[in-house]
């Protein structure tokens, strides 16, 4: 191996541990910071070692004895932690022969319980929500600061600076390195759940910049929702939540155009949709259902998405279903957004002027006044109902409202086809 | 990125794999279910079961097995969802290491191959 592939190799090596490190450092040394940092130093003596001695047999069980022994010089450094070092001290004696063994038959329950600690205090309500997602993509996805600094278009320096006071926030709020239990825990889980769909959604449709989508962020998210599923696999939100996300990614080669331009939903290739993904979501979403979880808003949401899915081509898809879905989704969490889509189900189902109806009473809805889909919405609507005039200046405050580029581009395309009337071709 | 890992050895094994190989392999897959890495996987039944359709100087014909001319055959394939090849290349190191520990003389290869998304069709202009 070349040193070149020895540094892809401990990346990759990275990518595969660092979760599992980290969490197992952090239930020892009681702060998450300390735990990430003992887990780079590790990372560090990796990138001097390997290339010389080669990548070992079971690189995560070196890189944890490694980050031990890094954590005792650390605590024989610091008096202060005299009592720590003990505990530590007396933990590494007995497990120092058998580290590596046992680092790879460890029971897989503790893994998961350092890895679910890990997940809760990334997502920690005491945290900014921009905190929380860089956090969490650093701690659990993996992602190095440059990485998530690029997925969000925003400077490296901001990134780093957002995970220093993140950490910085967890030691000072003295943030306990553990599973939230009884009525603490639905609340602690509908915030982890808010995070990986935040960072999904960010992925599925950049709320900023040229692309339409960073696909790459929808795996990451994907893979801590599957991560989450597995360590509590009887939350059915969580498999909601996968459900709906498998199910939207199904779509992503199907929505992009040959030029990088949006395509919506029912104009979409359907056979382009990934179906082992919607295999995935379907079963998923069964699980949450299983589970006695059909009502939860990610099950509900998943269930509409699975409409879609399920229709073979866009004609067949069963709107009254998704209408009926969307109102009990509106029951459960009122929200202009979801009124809006219930719009949409509503007009498909029953007619545009349905849909136009609830629409209108959305119109001096303060939270919508700047949000582009309100006009694009109602301009779909006024376009099918053949009122032209009307429908051309809500295209073009859509267009106005949107930070997409691409997006952009088709709604002033839908302006300037309001223009040519009747006679012109609709737009896709 | 997505990956196919396509698992070919001899046809014809020396018996079944042994007990611990197979443990062995169960745990490291439900690990890589459990990171949300693994999204399918499956063996393939012998080439005496299989049927192959080719195209050859202009005549398509259907030709059953078992395909005896074959040095290795595919034998089971996994799709994993990762962020580089060379995770990708760490996994079917892990892989083949266990059949080296478990499966003494049993020779093979695991070839990964990526699977197109859309990032990988970069737009038009």
């Amino acid at each position: 191996m070349t040193s070149t592939d020895t540094h892809r190799a401990i990346d990759a090596v990275w990518r595969i541990e660092s979760a599992r490190l980290i969490a197992g450092l952090a239930r020892i040394v009681r702060d998450v910071g300390v735990a990430e940092e003992l887990a780079q130093d590790a990372l560090v003596v990796a990138l001097e070692r390997w290339p010389e001695s080669g990548v070992p047999d079971n690189p995560g069980a070196w890189l944890m004895a490694t980050a031990k022994h890094r954590a005792i010089d650390l605590f024989r450094r610091n008096k202060l932690l005299q009592r720590k070092h003990e505990e530590l001290g007396r933990e590494l004696k007995t497990q120092q022969e058998t580290a590596v063994a046992n680092f790879d038959t460890a029971n897989d329950d503790d893994i998961g319980d350092d890895l679910l600690r890990l997940v809760f205090i990334s997502c920690h309500p005491v945290l900014s929500t921009d905190g929380r997602v860089s956090l969490t993509l650093r701690l659990l996805g993996g992602l190095t600061t440059q990485e998530i600094a690029r997925a969000f278009l925003v400077p490296e320096p901001t990134v780093a600076q957002r995970i220093v006071r993140a950490k910085r926030t967890l030691t000072e709020a003295r943030v306990p390195f553990e599973v939230p239990r009884g009525p603490d825990l639905a609340a602690r889980l509908s915030s982890v759940l808010e995070v990986i769909y935040l960072i999904f959604n960010e992925g599925y449709s950049a709320t900023a910049g040229e692309d339409w989508m960073r696909p790459a962020l929808c795996e990451d998210a994907l893979r801590l929702g599957r991560v989450l599923a597995g360590l509590v696999p009887n939350e059915p939100e969580v498999h909601g939540l996968v459900a709906l996300m498998e199910i939207q990614a199904s779509r992503a080669r199907a929505r992009v155009g040959p030029a990088g331009e949006p395509i919506l939903l029912l104009d979409q290739d359907r056979t382009r949709w990934d179906q082992l993904l919607i295999h995935r979501g379907l079963a998923a979403l069964q699980r949450a259902e299983e589970l006695g979880g059909a009502l939860g808003p990610y099950a509900l949401q998943a269930a509409i998405a699975a409409c879609h899915a399920r229709a073979r081509t866009a004609a067949e898809t069963d709107w009254q279903r998704i209408a009926a879905l969307y109102d009990a989704l509106a029951q459960l969490m009122p929200s202009p957004i979801v009124e809006l889509n219930r719009a949409v189900a509503l007009a498909m189902a029953f007619g545009p002027a349905a849909g136009l109806e609830l629409i209108d009473t959305l119109a001096s809805e303060p939270s919508l006044k700047a949000y582009h889909l309100l006009p694009s919405v109602r301009g779909d609507f006024l376009f099918k109902l053949g009122r032209f005039a009307e429908a051309q200046p809500e295209f073009e405050r859509a267009a106005s409202l949107t930070r997409n580029a691409r997006e952009r581009e088709l709604l002033l395309d839908r302006a300037r086809a309001c223009a040519g009337g009747p006679t012109q071709p609709g737009p896709r | 990125m997505r990956f196919m890992m396509l698992v070919k050895h001899a046809e014809n094994l020396s018996g079944p794999p042994p007990k611990e190989l197979m443990e062995a392999m169960a745990k490291l897959s439900e690990e890589a279910v459990k990171a949300g890495t693994l999204i399918d996987s499956g063996g393939l039944a012998p080439t005496a079961m299989s049927t192959r359709v080719r195209l050859s100087l202009g005549q398509v014909a259907a030709i059953d097995g078992p395909f005896t001319e074959a040095k290795e055959v595919v034998g089971g394939y996994a799709v994993f969802e990762l962020k580089s090849k060379t995770e990708a290349i760490e996994g079917a190191l892990r892989f083949m290491e266990l059949h080296k520990k478990h499966w003494p003389g049993w020779e093979g290869e695991t070839e990964i191959r990526q699977v197109f998304g859309p990032e990988d069709f970069p737009p038009r202009p």
